[in-house]
């Protein structure tokens, strides 16, 4: 395998892994905060156990996060130093807030899992939010440097330096909100729905209060992220017609450029023909989608030099795919507002415990496609239109040795938490049913 | 505004070494106490061990941020040693979790034991090698000469493995102080006891071999030592501490115990600091990277500093009430765990 594949994939890897465990650290903390406070305020001991048993869950899964962030914040070194030695000082300052909210993140966490006979309830109770609230906030600064790199900002680029550096204006670059709260809404909408499925099976096996009651806590939060996130996406969709309109039109195979662009959806796209076959085609609505007017001229990827493309099919199927689960989780989040609203018999039948169950992995598969998306996206280059990401890779060899042994550490990782939890379930059925 | 930086960046990296390095050693001291330790050090550090491992991520934050050039070389040179230290680092803490929150049963419960203890001493020794390659500053930045010189050498060397095992034992020694104050029970405070005197005369032979290697790799670690007055205060006053130490392991004084192996784990921490200072990473056929070539710009500084300083009211106060709730309560780690 090429050096700088393997150097590629290796990140992919190491960022898809670390993503999932850190939506769930991030979420989880404020499903339980509910689940706590309507304990205290119910007196309801199934909230108490619900919080206890969820809170099993997230100390395997932050801890995993938190591993995998530390080998993450050492990899963007040793894959790609010529990068960080640059974007170190430029986009540095997310981090070290991230630094701070993660800290406290960890701290409050230690607290709230141990602390549940050492502190006063209050104490406890507003531990889990410092955690939720912590985690959030972690999450938007990384997203931030991130968004960085899409939009770089805060520095003069002179002869391969960079010259009268301002990090605040890098912290907030004209991506970091559109990203920030594209994500932070997936990773409420993912984790919900994953949560809400893993319940939604228990409770077609045994329809035991605390799956309910765990079901309602989850969809309340996934319904609302759902409903929400097709706005924010079109947002941040916008957002990229602005400050990077070759990755827009690799969303949708759009090569040439033209007045009242039709929107594509689905169909496969032929690079070296450029055009796509077998595709829906709205006429005018890409247009009305990036610029918001129906005549607007959207440009297409002939306006780039051809090695300035990003790999146009795996962004425009991963853009496809992100796009499809994430209508379709809005229809979830319809039908359970609706049944929470008016028709409630639809909540208790089993069609829609099948749907919960199906999109379980649902969100997590879109945010996965939504970071190629972001980072295939922005191919070639590392910091959009400053540095190409070839020319940031390690001088070092053998990466692909590197790529191998991260990715089974990773991938027997995955198998054992996924072990782990189907224990802890079954643990916490058999208590049930003992005793009923 | 520099110095402050590097102030807040050693003392994260000494607090990585007291706190964290105790988590390390407490996978190494149930290797040694073939397990008997392992309940203690469970409960000691389960509640302190996500927050421990912090510091290394601020450690690492400051230097890509404020100093990014130490960065990108020591991950260059060092690459390897350090991709061993991560691959540890995951697996010793998802190990303790699983350890931890799986359901009882014996079986796994040994295996997840078994892989924390190896890859606590694994990663330990790692560091330690690690370590050792940016003391010992045999880092090229001429990436022409080849996979030995540019990737190999930097740490494959005696003097980086001498001081992996100085590490090892350090580690293991600060984890069996402070497991001695987690605990009242005879047996326990016995076989303690007995360890960390076993692990004190091993650390001062691994601390002579480590000066030994250096020599022999051609590195006149006494030497600077010896020239530097700030280092050889440090190293006096860890060693007027052990017998200090050995009197107060007779006695049982466990206050007076963390505070001694405290004091001189900061001492070793504070004499390396001062005669690396101020370069930062040495380029044995270039110009050695120093604090004043290596730290970014004043915005950048500036940045960092308010950061860090909010960061530092933040997590301190935060931090010591965790501890104040976990570990210095009236509670031992003997008595059942909470929740």
């Amino acid at each position: 395998m090429d050096e700088f594949l393997a150097a590629r994939l290796q990140m992919a890897v190491s960022l898809g892994f670390h993503i999932v465990f850190a939506c769930i650290g991030m979420v989880m903390p404020w499903f339980m905060f509910v689940a706590e406070w309507k304990w205290l305020k119910t007196k309801n001991p199934v909230y108490l156990d619900l919080a206890k048993a969820w809170a099993k869950g997230v100390a395997i899964f932050f801890a995993v996060g938190a591993v995998s962030g530390t080998v993450l914040s050492f990899e963007l070194g040793m894959l790609w130093p010529t990068f960080m030695e640059h974007a170190g000082p430029i986009f540095g300052m997310p981090f070290s807030w991230e630094g701070t909210a993660f800290f406290v993140e960890a701290i409050a966490l230690g607290l709230w899992l141990y602390g549940w006979n050492r502190l006063s309830d209050k104490v406890h109770l507003y531990t889990g939010m410092v955690v939720g609230i912590a985690g959030v906030a972690s999450g938007i600064f990384v997203i931030s440097a991130n968004a960085w790199m899409n939009a770089p900002a805060g520095f003069d680029w002179i002869d391969g330096q960079a010259y009268n550096i301002d990090p605040v204006a890098a912290m907030f670059n004209k991506a970091w909100f559109a990203q920030s709260h594209h994500m932070i809404i997936a990773a409420f909408s993912a984790t919900g729905f994953a949560v809400a499925g893993v319940h939604a099976l228990l409770f077609m096996k045994n329809r035991l209060e605390i799956h309910a009651k765990a079901l309602t806590i989850a969809l309340a939060f996934a319904s609302v992220a759902a409903f929400l996130q097709p706005l924010s996406g079109d947002h941040a969709a916008k957002n990229v017609a602005k400050l990077q309109p070759a990755k827009l039109a690799a969303f949708e195979s759009h090569f040439e450029t033209q007045k009242s662009a039709p929107l594509i959806i689905g169909g496969i796209p032929d690079v070296e023909n450029r055009k796509v076959n077998y595709a829906i085609k709205i006429p005018g609505a890409l247009s009305f989608l990036a610029h918001g007017d129906f005549n607007a001229e959207v440009k297409g990827l002939e306006e780039f030099p051809e090695e300035e493309w990003p790999p146009v099919p795996i962004v425009h199927y991963s853009f496809q795919l992100m796009v499809a689960i994430g209508m379709f989780l809005m229809l979830l989040s319809v039908i359970f507002l609706a049944g929470t609203y008016k028709w409630k018999h639809w909540l208790e039948k089993r069609w829609w415990m099948l749907l919960l169950v199906f999109a379980t992995p649902l969100g997590f598969i879109a945010i996965q496609a939504g970071w190629v998306v972001t980072e295939v996206g922005r191919q070639p280059w590392i910091i959009y239109g400053i540095m190409k990401t070839k020319d940031a890779l390690t001088p070092m060899p053998g990466i692909q040795y590197t790529f191998y042994t991260i990715s089974a550490v990773y991938l027997l990782l995955s198998f054992i938490v996924a072990w782990l939890m189907s224990r802890q379930i079954k643990m916490l059925q058999t208590k049930y049913l003992k005793h009923d | 505004m520099t110095e402050i930086i590097l102030i807040i960046l050693g003392i994260s990296l000494l607090l990585y070494v007291l706190l964290g390095g105790a988590d390390f050693g407490g996978g190494i001291l149930e290797l040694i106490s073939r397990g008997k330790a392992s309940g203690i050090v469970s409960r000691a550090i389960a509640p302190v061990w996500e927050a421990n491992h912090m510091w290394l991520i601020l450690v690492v934050v400051i230097l890509f941020v404020g100093f990014p050039t130490v960065y990108s070389t020591v991950l260059t040179a060092l690459h390897i040693p350090v991709l061993l230290v991560l691959i540890g680092i995951i697996l010793r803490g998802s190990a303790f979790t699983f350890r931890h929150y799986d359901i009882e049963e014996e079986t796994p419960k040994a295996i997840y034991s078994s892989i924390f203890r190896y890859s606590s001493l694994f990663t330990t020794f790692f560091l330690g090698v690690t370590t050792g390659g940016i003391i010992l500053g045999d880092i090229t930045q001429d990436y022409s000469q080849g996979f030995y010189a540019v990737y190999l050498n930097p740490w494959l060397n005696w003097f980086s493995f001498s001081l992996g095992i100085f590490v090892v034992i350090l580690f293991a020694f600060l984890a069996t102080i402070y497991t001695l104050g987690e605990t009242k029970e005879k047996s326990h405070v016995e076989r303690f006891t007995r360890i960390a005197k076993y692990l004190i005369i091993a650390l001062v032979v691994a601390g002579a071999l480590v000066f030994a290697t250096a020599e022999l790799e051609g590195h006149p670690l006494f030497f600077e030592f010896y020239h530097s007055i700030p280092s050889m205060i440090s190293v006096v006053l860890a060693t007027i501490a052990l017998p200090l130490l050995w009197i107060n392991l007779k006695r049982n004084n466990r206050q007076m115990l963390r505070l001694i192996a405290g004091f001189q784990t900061t001492m070793i921490v504070l004499g390396w600091f001062a005669i690396q200072f101020p370069v930062l990473v040495k380029i044995n056929d270039g110009v050695d990277i120093t604090v004043q070539s290596a730290i970014a710009p004043k915005p950048t500084q500036l940045q960092l500093l308010i950061a860090l300083i909010v960061g530092v009211l933040v997590v301190f106060p935060y931090m010591g009430y965790l501890y104040k709730t976990f570990k210095f309560g009236k509670k031992t780690a003997d008595e059942p765990k909470a929740g």
